[in-house]
């Protein structure tokens, strides 16, 4: 017999876009579905984002080709594009998608919870994140255009609307739409570190948490400080622009012919907001890979069949990247005013965040070595995670070196070094997540074939683009520039012409780089209603998110109840034995003993 | 300058395309940037070959045991600690040399004000001193575009140029300000680089030494003309250095 609202169910499975279907997926407070729109949201941001990047390089390449429907980019035009580029990719793709999106989507079941602490907070996270887009979207439509300030937004030319095109409403929209997002950001966290101590189930002790909820674990915790400040800093610099303070600007400063005098009080300094950003800034470097670090450990051991190499090691490393990471943000200004004995202390700051960070890698290598691992997308994704992160990595102590800095700041070697290290392994981080949890959404696994010609030329144009930017900032290539020839100064351009061929290598590789990408997003089309049927545990997984009394959970029309979930031992008990290996996952009951030491 | 210069793989590859120096502190900077590339390609090829050798490998080997973790985490990490104590006590001393103290006394004065989006040069003239400057005073198309006092005497003889000249061998100070928003001045051939920002005045010091015209850009987006924000150095010998001194004061005192 069929109960009524069995019924209704089955209905709605027949027409899945009913209405209230919609509204009922829209605002949702269910944290999976929440999870989802967050990384659909990331994904619209990165399509842009891609899209502005691609134009960027081509009028570097071919500045004066013209884009249909638009005309000449301007030098306005490519700060703005600048601008927009960097703001969607570090706010709405590398903080939204690890933290937010996987962060809803798998951390509640990885610690054997059904839900986020807070679910309305969660809704309201999301909505505000995607006001925040659509405002800073909105920014391209008001006279003069997005802002051109950076994603850094340095006053006082962020301060003044006169400083530039797109620094009047453009600017303003830039700032409402950041705060927003600050705000978001917090309300996410405060949810995540409540779960997290809160809602962990029966024997998940804090040594047994796998190292993605680790890592989720301690951008939160950094989210809090760094979000915080930023929104105090984004208020400040509101005020200056329309309250009449001078937080950042200073007493006769002169700006495209009018004084900041009359209306203004006080004496400011620009260099606070620096100190503001940067204390925001570079935690929110580690808030972007945190989340990536800790899976990319647990997907080696996964297809290593292996355990993880210094478990114990692994989670303080990441909390020591964490503590580390909210006392190194002067190397961002070593040459921007800094008394040059903070720059002695804030480079020995950041060459001890290299060690923790190298010990990491030291595990990755452990972890795989000799392991004979199977090659699925997902395990490769994660060791080109490792590859990027390691060799981005190791430029990190050059920069920290104020004297090489001196020469290196602002140039394309700082490009090169966190595009490598942030926004290359970021994304392959969020790859790896893709084609290893996609089951766990569709009961499909994603196509193999597709994934692996994805893989390789991602990895390739990936290097291929940012490898070479090292040596044309050797050269002297600055950042931020409109074009790289026809200069005034002679010398300038006798300085910049040898970076040109390199640079149309760069473009190149760049457009591969892109357009590798149809094949990433045609695979997840296509398996998404086509792919194969994924069995249970595709890959014989150890973590909770694969157990059945959740996986049951995350199809509510199937028939498993609530069973209760509970952890009996660490993530990745993998064993070899008889030429075969075995796998113990944390749901199984099985009594073994736990390995004693570390 | 050759012909060669022009094309990127002619530039010698063992000094990573860096641009020839020409300054006093240049060859030590550059030695140690040379070694710390070397040593992270060294590093980044190290760690590759471990990484790909590890998969490739077709037996499988034993787990590597948790109680060797020195061997496999600590030891790795104390020599990777102490090659970046090294490295770092090395450029702390270099830093220090050019950073912690200031120009000596004899050296020649130079102020360089970055400004939407040209730099400005000043030389304080015969009387080694600096007239005051006023914002409200600044007015460009009346030749005065740093805002000169007239009624300081200071202000008088000050050369104001828009390309920087310097005598080779002798130490510049270089007073750096900003008057609008922040600027980066960067001579990328003599190895320097350092903001200007708004309300500060900011003291480097440096030493040019080979005569020649380098490029002097602005490294802190400062908005839409960011990219054409670049004027020359022209270092002479000291006697055309003289030379040319002595022809713009007689210009600025007549
Ligand atoms: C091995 C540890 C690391 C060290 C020693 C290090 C060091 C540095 C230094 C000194 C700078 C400033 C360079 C300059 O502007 O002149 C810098 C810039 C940057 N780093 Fe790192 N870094 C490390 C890891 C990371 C990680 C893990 C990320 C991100 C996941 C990252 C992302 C960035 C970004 C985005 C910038 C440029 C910010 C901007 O100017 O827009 N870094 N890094
Ligand atoms: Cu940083
Ligand atoms: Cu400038």
């Amino acid at each position: 017999m069929m109960t009524p609202r069995s019924a209704a169910e089955l209905s709605s499975r027949q027409h899945p876009f009913r209405k209230s279907f919609l509204v009922h997926a829209l605002f949702t407070t269910d944290h999976r579905l929440i999870g989802l729109q967050y990384l659909a949201l990331a994904m619209v941001a990165v399509i842009i984002g891609m899209v502005l990047s691609l134009l960027m390089r081509l009028h570097l390449t071919w500045p004066d080709r013209v884009i249909p429907l638009h005309g000449p980019i301007l030098p306005e035009d490519y700060l703005a594009l600048v601008t927009m580029h960097g703001t969607l990719m570090l706010f709405f793709v590398m903080t939204t998608a690890p933290q937010a999106g996987f962060g809803n989507l798998i951390l509640p079941s990885q610690i054997g919870s059904r839900r986020m602490a807070f679910p309305m907070l969660n809704a309201l996270s999301f909505w505000s994140t995607a006001l925040a887009l659509v405002v800073l979207l909105a920014s391209t439509l008001v006279a003069g255009g997005s802002p051109i300030s950076g994603w850094t937004a340095y006053p006082p030319l962020s301060a003044v609307a006169a400083a530039g095109p797109g620094q009047g409403a453009g600017m303003d929209l830039w700032i409402a739409s950041i705060a927003l997002f600050a705000i978001a950001a917090t309300m996410s966290s405060i949810n995540t570190l409540v779960t997290v101590v809160r809602l962990r189930c029966k024997g998940m002790t804090w040594s047994r948490l796998p190292l993605t909820v680790w890592g989720w674990f301690t951008a939160a915790l950094l989210s809090i400080l760094a979000f915080s400040v930023l929104l105090a800093a984004i208020v400040l610099l509101m005020c200056d622009r329309h309250a009449g303070t001078s937080f950042f600007v200073p007493t006769g400063d002169l700006v495209n012919g009018s004084l900041h005098a009359a209306g203004h009080r006080g004496n400011g300094s620009p260099l606070l907001w620096l100190h503001l950003f940067w204390f925001f800034g570079h935690p929110e470097v580690y808030i972007a890979i945190l989340p990536g670090m800790g899976l990319t450990s647990m997907l080696l051991a996964n297809f290593a069949r292996r355990r993880v190499f210094g478990y114990r090691l692994m989670i303080a490393t990441t909390l020591a990247i964490g503590l580390l990471g909210i006392m190194v943000w002067g190397h961002h200004m070593f040459v921007a005013g800094l008394n040059p004995f903070a720059g002695t202390a804030f480079s020995i700051s950041t060459i001890a965040i290299a060690i923790p960070s190298a010990a990491k890698v030291l595990s990755w290598l452990a972890t795989t070595w000799r392991s004979r691992p199977s090659y699925t997308t997902a395990y490769l994704f994660s060791l080109g995670f490792a590859s990027l992160f390691l060799t981005g990595g190791l430029s990190g102590p050059i920069l920290a070196q104020p004297i090489l800095d001196q020469y290196l700041h602002n140039t394309f070697f700082v490009v090169a070094h966190f595009h490598l290290i942030m926004a290359m392994a970021g994304v392959f981080g969020l790859f790896a997540a893709t084609y290893y949890w996609f089951p766990l959404v569709t009961n499909r696994l994603m196509s193999e074939t597709l994934g692996r010609w994805h893989f390789w030329l991602t990895l390739l144009a990936a290097y291929g683009c940012f490898l070479p930017m090292h040596l044309t900032g050797l050269m002297g290539e600055p950042r931020h520039y409109a074009q790289l020839a026809e200069l005034p100064g002679s010398a300038a351009n006798r300085l910049l012409a040898p970076t040109l061929p390199l640079n149309m290598h760069i473009t190149i590789s760049a457009v591969i780089l892109v357009a590798s990408q149809v094949l990433f997003f045609a695979n997840l089309a296509v398996s998404w209603r086509r792919g194969l049927i994924a069995s249970a545990n595709p890959w014989q997984a150890t973590t909770l998110e694969w157990s059945p009394a959740l996986r049951a959970h995350s199809h509510p029309t199937s028939d498993g109840d609530l069973a209760p979930v509970e952890a009996f031992r660490r993530p990745c008990h993998y064993w070899s034995h008889h030429n075969g290996w075995h796998f113990l996952p944390q749901w199984d009951s099985a009594d073994t003993t736990e390995p004693k030491s570390e | 300058m050759t012909v060669c210069s022009h094309f990127a793989l002619c530039v010698d590859p063992y000094r990573w395309h860096l641009p020839a120096d020409a300054s006093a502190h240049g060859p030590a900077l550059d030695r140690h940037l040379l070694l710390n590339l070397w040593i992270a390609l060294g590093l980044a090829i190290l760690a590759h070959i471990v990484l790909i050798a590890g998969t490739v490998v077709r037996k499988r080997g034993p787990e590597p045991p948790n109680r060797h973790t020195g061997r496999i985490e600590y030891l790795p990490l104390i020599a990777f600690s102490l090659v970046f104590l090294w490295l770092a006590v090395r450029a702390e001393r270099l830093w220090a040399g050019t950073r912690y103290t200031g120009a000596s006394p004899e050296a020649m004065q130079v102020e360089v004000t970055g400004m939407q989006f040209v730099w400005t040069f000043r030389y304080p003239g015969g009387d080694a001193t600096f007239g005051r400057t006023s914002p409200e005073l600044v007015d460009a198309a009346a030749g005065n575009p740093l805002g000169i006092d007239p009624a300081d005497p200071h202000g008088a003889d000050d050369v104001v140029t828009s390309e920087l000249v310097l005598p080779a061998g002798r130490e510049v100070d270089l007073r750096l300000r900003a008057q609008d928003v922040i600027h980066g001045f960067a001579i990328p051939e003599l190895r320097v680089k350092q903001n200007a920002v708004p309300g500060q005045t900011i003291h480097i010091h440096l030493t040019p030494t080979v005569p020649g015209t380098y490029a002097i850009l602005c490294t802190q987006l400062c908005g839409l003309g960011h990219y054409r924000m670049n004027s020359n150095l022209r270092v002479l010998a000291p006697t055309d250095f003289a030379a040319w001194r002595n022809a713009r004061e007689q210009v600025v005192s007549r």
